[in-house]
């Protein structure tokens, strides 16, 4: 099985060069927002192992929300980022970057303060690269090769099945076995079999799998002491901190829409404020220090809660865990994503975002917040980003498709089947 | 606190009736050239409230404004810019909003009838009378209309075709029912399919189906002619009792529908009859392809027919062995409610938030139907085809037939536009693959996604899917209306004048 990496790197851009460096960007989009996967820059598409990339323009459109609080206004200095999904550890996939993008990812880089002429790239992105507090991957070991392998047997069954004559499902079982045999051998389909798990890897996450319920165990008395202390702490915070979600201009609306719903998968990027304060931000690095340990060891079999339809997502704290960024990939339109937000994981979008600036108003820290749909939709839209630059290497295939077609898969490397599991798997066709 | 007549006189009729004895009718597009002439038209207009009127009446009308045509009556920017997002910017006036609708390619707005960016009727007077009157009525008002500062565009004219639509089926059999009494209690998840929607979820200006009031336009000032605010204290309420309105005008091909499934078949009759119901999802009777378990659906019956036709949840069918997954009617009201079916304690809700207690790939990938309903209104249009017509080929100068599609709703980006994207044109809906829908899908591919399929699914078996389905439909216009309340629109009548 190989693991997934990812990396954001982030640094502020030239004052007055932000105009021509989104310039730039534009200029590797085949369509508003979606690159062209051989663009001259940075050919995304050539890096076999890459699930998704963007470039994104940390813009704080909402600063000035914090006047309420009567806080320290933050900087307004906008930072370009660069973020990546890949299989395989993240220093193969920066070497990748070095080895098919050098002179573009320079360029780019160039409009950065921190990047000069005689920069060396790769130590430049390492000490820019900002770590995600937590992340989440669809499904844990699912490769890019094999999404476009089983896409590809997918077409190739369906297509096998328009021209026989249908019989019983054992038999078009055993057909559709024979049949992918002989393309195999003919080299037509190719089914790769998983590489080995690294041992350093298994390791690592066995000691995080054991070690972050032990600590937490021992820090159980602490936090059962804390416990009430919190509730209240929360109670009083709930009660007093404004919301502040007027709609997202027509502009603003405008610059999203426009790259949205170009492909069956959407892009999203948003980026805010936490509310001024210890309570919050530890509030919030400790709850998502929480979810990380879920999205690591338990939701990474094809859903978050409820929620099916997400590829890859991440929230990092920016600016000394003053700002929040959040980036994720998702299927289908915004209002179907927002819909489930609302309708099935409200509390797990409370827990996480009503610690920032501005969002609707939460009860215990899970009821409410979300529940407040139009106020929610306008808190959420007016935080999103245009996202300058999106890569996404397989579109047009969902979670969804991928989960089937790794059934499959799996139902057609079976040596044997079940009556029950054989009319599962020829439902899946 | 249940409606009384008073609500109900501030309401326009259509989103408690569907004038369904008014058999004919007629839709009067216009632009205003003088708004204070069209103010005092406005005042008097005879608008036929939702009132119960016994006799019943024997014409009614209605009215219907756009964003443009609020500007034009003089109201101000900033009650303007809280209606709606959508609203304002209109069906056609955003390229991004049409990509999502499916209006692309032939079905794209430069090619529509009426209703494209720069040709946005202000005002719709919708018409209805009962037989044979509809002539005299359309006259008088139309000549009001147009000697009061109206300039008539277009009329779009409609078709009694009995209740069947142009491809054959018995239409507008499943309709939501509105808590008018006030009663329901959106409190909780809802754990079984309901058909009975919060009042809010159509009417501006009372709560929806989060228990919440849908932004619309307020003033924080008193007695000036508006209801009052039930939410805001102090404020007067410019969306109470309103409605948005969405008309679009599907033009459809009787013809090849027809034809295409008969070649499917190989010409054999009761054969092209059940694949034709089975992309519809419902038998041309209007009955349902599913028989339901006999339990009762808060919102279906007491009538007889009624719970024949929908007393029934599309879980007695999950793998659409009787009505595909992808059939039209599946995909524009999927029946699911909150949770997936079977989830019952608090227990199994509690494991299903969690995301756990999967018992198969396709479950909880449809989103709750409740925040996605549509009041439908539409009529008929054009010639209506015999049987045997539709398989033969077209007359020469035939008039075109299709359906003057009409529905309401309080929030078109939730509900309209849900409903017509994410349902209708996916082609990714309940886990399927390729395919949009039967009827209404514009067939064009979504970068390198083909969404021309049709599958039947079968007991045990390999799917059956059907290849290179046409186009059976398609968009000859639009546009999205503000349905005022009665006191809103004398209000608006008043700011025309001044």
């Amino acid at each position: 099985m190989t693991p997934q990496s990812n990396i954001m790197v982030v640094a502020p851009i030239i004052a007055g060069r932000e105009a021509e460096l989104r310039q730039l960007l534009a200029s590797m989009n085949r369509e508003p927002g979606l690159v062209d996967p051989d663009n001259p820059l940075v050919p995304f598409g050539k890096i076999a192992t890459l699930h998704f990339a963007r470039f994104v323009v940390l813009e704080d459109k909402t600063r000035e929300d914090l006047l309420v609080y009567g806080a320290p206004l933050p900087n307004a200095i906008n930072s370009l980022a660069f973020l990546c999904d890949c299989d395989g550890t993240a220093d193969v996939l920066r070497r990748d970057l070095v080895t098919y993008a050098e002179a573009g990812l320079r360029q780019i880089f160039s409009f950065c303060d921190s990047f000069k002429s005689n920069t060396d790239l790769l130590r430049w992105m390492v000490e820019h690269e900002q770590a995600a507090a937590t992340t989440y991957n669809n499904w844990l070991g699912r490769t890019v090769l094999q999404v476009r392998e089983e896409e590809a047997l997918r077409k190739a069954l369906q297509l096998q099945l328009r021209t026989r004559t249908v019989g019983s499902p054992r038999q078009a079982w055993r057909e559709l076995r024979a049949f992918v045999a002989n393309e195999k051998a003919a080299g037509r389909l190719s089914l790769t079999s998983a590489a080995p798990t690294p041992l350093v890897w298994s390791i690592e996450n066995l000691l995080n799998c054991v070690g972050v319920p032990l600590s937490l165990l021992l820090l159980s008395p602490i936090l059962l002491i804390y416990l009430p202390i919190f509730l209240i702490q929360l109670r009083i915070h709930e009660s007093r901190d404004p919301v502040i979600a007027p709609r997202p201009t027509l502009a603003h609306a405008k610059s999203l829409a426009v790259i949205e719903d170009r492909v069956i998968t959407n892009q999203f990027s948003a980026y805010g404020n936490i509310k001024p304060g210890l309570f919050r931000r530890w509030t919030l690095a400790f709850l998502l220090f929480a979810v990380q340990y879920t999205t690591r060891h338990i939701y990474n079999r094809g859903f978050l809660a409820r929620v099916n339809t997400i590829h890859f997502a991440r929230w990092v704290f920016l600016d000394n865990r003053t700002r929040l960024f959040f980036a994720s990939n998702y299927d289908g339109g915004l209002e179907t994503y927002m819909g489930d937000f609302i309708n099935k994981v409200a509390w797990g979008l409370n827990i996480v975002f009503s610690n920032g600036v501005g969002y609707p108003k939460t009860n215990w820290l899970v009821m409410g917040g979300a529940k407040d749909e139009l106020v929610f939709k306008d808190f959420l839209r007016r935080h999103q980003l245009p996202t300058d630059v999106w890569y996404d290497a397989t579109p047009g295939i969902t979670a969804f498709d991928m989960e089937r077609n790794s059934r499959l898969r799996n139902g057609i490397e079976q040596e044997s089947m079940t009556d029950d599991e054989l009319s599962e798997w020829i439902g899946l066709l | 606190m249940a409606f009384t007549n008073s609500d109900y006189s501030d309401m326009q009729g259509l989103l408690r009736f569907g004038y369904g004895r008014l058999t004919e009718a007629c839709f009067l597009l216009l632009r205003v050239e003088d708004a204070s002439a069209a103010g005092h038209w406005l005042e008097r207009a005879p608008i036929a409230t939702a009132e119960e009127q016994n006799p019943p009446p024997m014409r009614a009308l209605q009215i219907g404004l756009t964003c443009e045509g609020l500007r034009k009556l003089g109201l101000p920017d900033d009650l303007l810019n809280a209606f709606s997002a959508e609203f304002i910017s209109g069906m056609s006036g955003d390229e991004n909003r049409s990509r999502r609708l499916g209006d692309v390619d032939v079905n794209a707005p430069q090619y529509w009838q009426w209703g494209a960016a720069d040709d946005v009727p202000d005002l719709v007077a919708l018409l209805y009378a009962q037989p044979g009157m509809l002539e005299e009525w359309k006259s008088s008002i139309e000549a009001g209309l147009t000697a009061s500062g109206f300039q008539l565009l277009q009329c779009l004219p409609t078709t009694d075709m009995g209740g069947v639509e142009p491809f054959g089926f018995v239409d507008g059999v499943s309709q939501p029912k509105l808590d008018w009494e006030r009663q329901r209690d959106v409190t909780g998840d809802q754990l079984s399919y309901e058909n009975v929607s919060m009042v809010g979820e159509f009417v501006l200006g009372y709560p929806n189906e989060y228990g919440k009031y849908t932004t619309r336009p307020v003033i924080p000032e008193q007695e000036i002619g508006l209801p009052a605010a039930e939410d805001l204290k102090g404020h007067s309420d410019l969306g109470r009792n309103g409605s948005y309105l969405v008309i679009r005008q599907i033009e459809q091909d009787v013809r090849s529908f027809w034809q295409f499934a008969d070649k499917q078949v190989g010409e054999d009759a009761t054969k092209r009859q059940t694949l034709a119901e089975k992309m519809v999802g419902r038998q041309m009777s209007g009955d349902s392809l599913v028989s339901g378990t006999g339990q009762s659906i808060a919102g279906v019956g007491p009538d007889a027919q009624d719970i024949q036709r929908n007393q029934f949840t599309f879980d007695d069918d999950a793998d659409g062995i009787r009505c595909p997954l992808g059939a039209h009617v599946r995909r524009a009201n999927p029946r699911n409610a909150d949770y997936p079916a079977g989830t019952h304690d608090l227990v199994e809700r509690l494991v299903r938030l969690l995301g756990f207690g999967r018992k198969s790939i396709r479950e909880d990938v449809i989103a709750s139907t409740r925040f996605h309903r549509l009041l439908r209104r539409g009529r008929e249009y054009g010639t209506k085809l015999s049987p045997d017509q539709r398989l033969q080929p077209q007359f020469i100068d035939e008039t075109p037939s299709g359906l003057q599609f009409v529905c309401l709703n309080a929030n078109i980006s939730r509900q309209f536009e849900f409903v017509q994207s994410a349902w209708l044109m996916s082609g990714k809906f309940d886990g399927l693959n390729e395919e949009g829908d039967p009827l209404l899908g514009n067939r064009e591919a979504v970068t390198g996604c083909p969404v021309d399929r049709f599958s039947l699914p079968v007991a045990g078996g390999v799917r059956q899917q059907i290849q290179e389905l046409p186009r059976f439909t398609t968009i000859r216009g639009g546009a999205y209306f503000f349905l005022p309340g009665v006191r809103a629109l004398r209000y608006l009548a008043r700011i025309a004048k001044a």
